[in-house]
């Protein structure tokens, strides 16, 4: 195969479906999305795919990049096309819609079912919160507050697969950075919600998503967090 | 191996799990044989002089490597899960590697 082509191998269809095989030329500083791009606008304008920002703030550019799940405005050629070869599929554990897209709705209401947003008792007429920077509580929430959304940690997560009702490390990891949050008042309704098997306590600490986050955070340790705050609840009698 | 799972943890996971699914097949074997030196003593020593041969002593090292990989292995996940988290989790694994092949050493030195 010549040096400066790359040849891309792409899932088209949804649940069922085919790898089809493009040839892109090889370019410096080429992306994984730009490549996409290019077999969209040259080769084949039916391929569907997700992206928006390009530079690694959305989160809706996530694909299985040789098997791996990976953001891919951000994922050079360079560092993934071993021998030349892209193989490209839609995220793994979401219903596939079309070529590289998937639905990522049980994803995000599972954002919502870990309790994800932010119930504070203030009003605009009360004094702001003052939390320092320097605060514990600030500081471990600060560490997993970056989150885009990607979905990247999910479609790795083995607990997934197996319980499809697991609410999967985002979530959790969205879940505990609001327990930390000291203007947030869910409290109990939360660590309910994300307690259980189906929560917190389905995680085996694979670190498969602590693997695949692009953004480096660490669901495993956030869920880890959230299992001690349950364990605390459930021996204070808060939780049963 | 361009695989999800090949990472440290992973492997951790699955030695717990199958080192686990061992030594809970083996425990029944264990009380049987204990039981035997109660009931009749002359088939527990003829078990014991079977159980003397090499490959029997390869075999318990695995045992005793597995044993201790379940036991590091489980203080890993108890650390990993009731401590704060600390940037030195992943150093676990090698550790808990580590103990339980010093472990196993150490036991087939003895039995041979
Ligand atoms: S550590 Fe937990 S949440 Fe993360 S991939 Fe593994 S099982 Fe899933
Ligand atoms: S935790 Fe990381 S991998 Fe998971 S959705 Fe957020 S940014 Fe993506
Ligand atoms: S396109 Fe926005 S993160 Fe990749």
């Amino acid at each position: 195969m010549s040096n400066d082509l790359i040849n891309v191998s792409i899932w088209r269809g949804g649940e069922d479906g085919e790898y089809q095989t493009y040839q892109v030329p090889r370019l410096e500083s080429q992306t994984v999305l730009d490549v996409v791009t290019y077999i969209q606008r040259e080769l084949d304008p039916s391929l569907s795919y997700r992206f928006a920002c390009r530079v690694g703030v959305c989160g809706s550019c996530a694909m299985t990049v040789n098997g791996k799940a990976r953001w891919t405005c951000r994922t050079h050629v360079s560092k993934v096309a071993e021998g030349g070869q892209l193989t490209l599929d839609p995220l793994n554990s979401m219903p596939r819609v079309k070529d590289l897209v998937v639905d990522m709705e049980t994803f995000f209401n599972k954002w919502a079912d870990a309790k994800g947003s932010f119930k504070g008792d203030k009003t605009r007429d009360d004094a702001l919160a003052y939390i320092s920077p320097d605060d514990p509580k600030r500081k471990i929430s600060s560490a997993g507050i970056e989150c885009i959304g990607c979905g990247a940690c999910y479609a790795t997560c083995d607990v997934i697969k197996w319980n499809p009702d697991y609410l999967g490390p985002a979530a959790l990891n969205r879940a505990w950075t609001l327990v930390n949050d000291e203007r947030d008042v869910t409290g109990l309704e939360r660590l309910a919600a994300v307690a259980g098997d189906n929560g917190c306590l389905g995680c085996h600490s694979q670190q498969g998503c602590v693997e695949r986050c692009p953004k480096s955070l660490n669901p495993t340790g956030a869920i880890a967090g959230l299992k001690r705050e349950t364990i605390k609840a459930v021996l204070k009698g808060e939780l049963s | 191996m361009k695989n999800i799972h090949n990472h440290p943890n992973y492997w951790a996971f699955i030695m717990h799990r199958l080192s686990g699914l061992a030594l809970a097949a083996f425990l029944p074997v264990h009380l049987y044989v204990l039981g035997l030196a109660l009931a009749d003593s002359s088939a527990f020593d003829d078990f014991i002089s079977w159980s003397n041969t090499p490959l029997l002593k390869f075999l318990e090292t695995g045992l005793v490597v597995f044993l201790s990989a379940h036991l590091t292995g489980g203080v890993r996940l108890l650390a990993l899960e009731f401590l704060e988290w600390r940037d030195w989790q992943n150093s676990m694994v090698a550790l808990s590697c580590g103990i339980s092949i010093c472990a196993g050493l150490v036991f087939f030195l003895n039995a041979t």
